[in-house]
């Protein structure tokens, strides 16, 4: 083992070379590795966050289809509920005015009977004049008897 | 293999021996030819194969990943970019391991070392005689192509991982905080000339271990990659269990050298990370 300047040569080159490296060798990787860690941790939570979103939206949807599917049974429910109602109404409208036909099928009914009735008095008692004529023939005045008449007439 | 080697002593030491650049009274300034001449320069050469090479891998290491940095996006990363990143993650997961407080400089600094060393260490991979053949082609009398094993390369590291610890031991404890920690501790106050020769000891011994530990686990590995290439010249069959060693050293170098790298690295941050600690 002989020393020599070598000793010096090689501690000057070493000084240079770390000097080269902490400034132009290790701060661009550094960053870079810097770098790509923080964009894989980006990558992951982004990842995270998706998933999060999923659910939720997945929670979301199945809330919206209970929902959706309650009202759709209210609905049904309301129009049968309705129809029940219109079905009734309509019931009640018929009775109605079956009752009113009725009512008036009635009147007329009595109207036809009061004025056949009449009729019918008027020509019994003109059957009944006649009949009393022809019995008495001159016997009886219509003038005079004529209050007689009006009497039965009305009795009939 | 210049020409002049015929002996397995001879063959081993020049493969030992270094390009060394220096002064010598007969040829004036200029490359050694031979150990005389190394040892005539004294403390004042240069090993150039070994401060090429490390230069040559430093450079090569700080450019490629310099390169892929500047290219890095945050998006879904390439194949050699993923590799970088993977490397970063780690020494960034080591540093956050071992060093508790919060500097700038360590992770860079970490970075540089694994991957510095591991590179000049795998240049031990490579046959021992390929690229010393070609340069002996073009007239370069010695060359030790793997840094690691020169302790020049190790103890020019260590030395300046030591004084960053002096640095930040002075910065973090103040010189008093520092004092007190070689010289109250591990025996009461009275006992302080034992503690601050024991606490000196513990504090030299990291430097230089540092940079021996490295030293010894490549130069031992060389040597043995040396020894193999030498079963080459005894015979097909001497050659043939030389081959099939080589491969088997070879894989098994394959772990040493990034473990190797990887102590380096660490123990310079638990180093760091001692001396950044305000109490003790």
């Amino acid at each position: 083992m002989n020393f020599n300047a070598t000793l010096i040569g090689q501690s000057i080159t070493f000084i240079v070379f770390v000097w080269f490296c902490m400034k132009y060798v290790w701060p661009p990787l550094m960053t870079a590795l810097e770098e790509r860690k923080a964009k894989i941790a980006d990558g992951l939570a982004a990842a995270e966050r998706g998933q999060k979103d999923l659910k939720l939206a997945q929670s979301r949807a199945g809330d919206n289809l209970k929902e959706s599917k309650q009202q759709a049974q209210e609905i049904i429910n309301q129009a049968q509920k309705r129809a029940n109602e219109i079905v009734d109404e309509a019931k009640d409208i018929a009775r109605d005015e079956a009752d009113k036909i009725k009512v008036a099928a009635t009147s007329d009914i009595e109207q036809q009977v009061n004025s056949a009735r009449e009729q019918l008095r008027k020509e019994v008692s003109s059957i009944a004049l006649a009949g009393a004529e022809q019995i008495l023939k001159r016997e009886v005045n219509a003038a005079t008897h004529g209050k007689v008449l009006d009497d039965l007439m009305a009795q009939i | 293999m210049s020409g002049s080697i015929e002996t397995s002593a001879e063959y081993i030491k020049h493969h030992l021996t270094n390009l060394t650049f220096g002064h010598t009274e007969q040829h004036g300034w200029g490359i050694a030819h031979s150990a005389e001449d190394i040892a005539e320069m004294g403390f004042w050469s240069l090993n150039l194969d070994s401060m090429g090479f490390s230069i040559g891998l430093g450079v090569l290491f700080l450019w490629f990943f310099q390169k892929i940095g500047k290219a890095a996006t945050a998006d879904v990363p390439g194949g050699w970019q993923n590799f970088v990143e993977m490397l970063f993650e780690f020494i960034d997961e080591s540093v956050r391991g071992s060093f508790s407080g919060k500097n700038a400089l360590i992770a860079p600094l970490s970075l540089t070392i694994f991957v510095w060393v591991f590179l000049m260490n795998f240049m031990d991979l490579l046959a021992v005689d390929h690229i010393p053949f070609l340069a002996s082609a073009i007239g370069i009398p010695y060359l030790k192509i793997v840094p690691s094993t020169d302790p020049n390369i190790t103890f020019g590291l260590s030395l300046s991982v030591f004084a960053l610890t002096l640095y930040y031991s002075f910065k973090f404890k103040g010189a008093g905080g520092f004092f007190a920690e070689l010289a109250f501790h591990p025996f009461p106050k009275f006992m302080m000339p034992v503690n601050l020769l024991l606490e000196g000891v513990t504090l030299i011994a990291k430097p230089i271990s540092l940079a021996l530990r490295l030293f010894g686990n490549m130069y031992a590995g060389e040597m043995i990659f040396i020894l193999i290439a030498l079963m080459y010249g005894g015979g097909w069959a001497l050659g043939l269990f030389g081959g099939v060693l080589q491969l088997g050293w070879a894989i098994f170098h394959i772990l040493i050298i990034t473990l190797q790298a990887f102590i380096f690295m660490t123990l310079t941050i638990v180093y760091l990370d001692m001396a950044s600690q305000e109490s003790h």
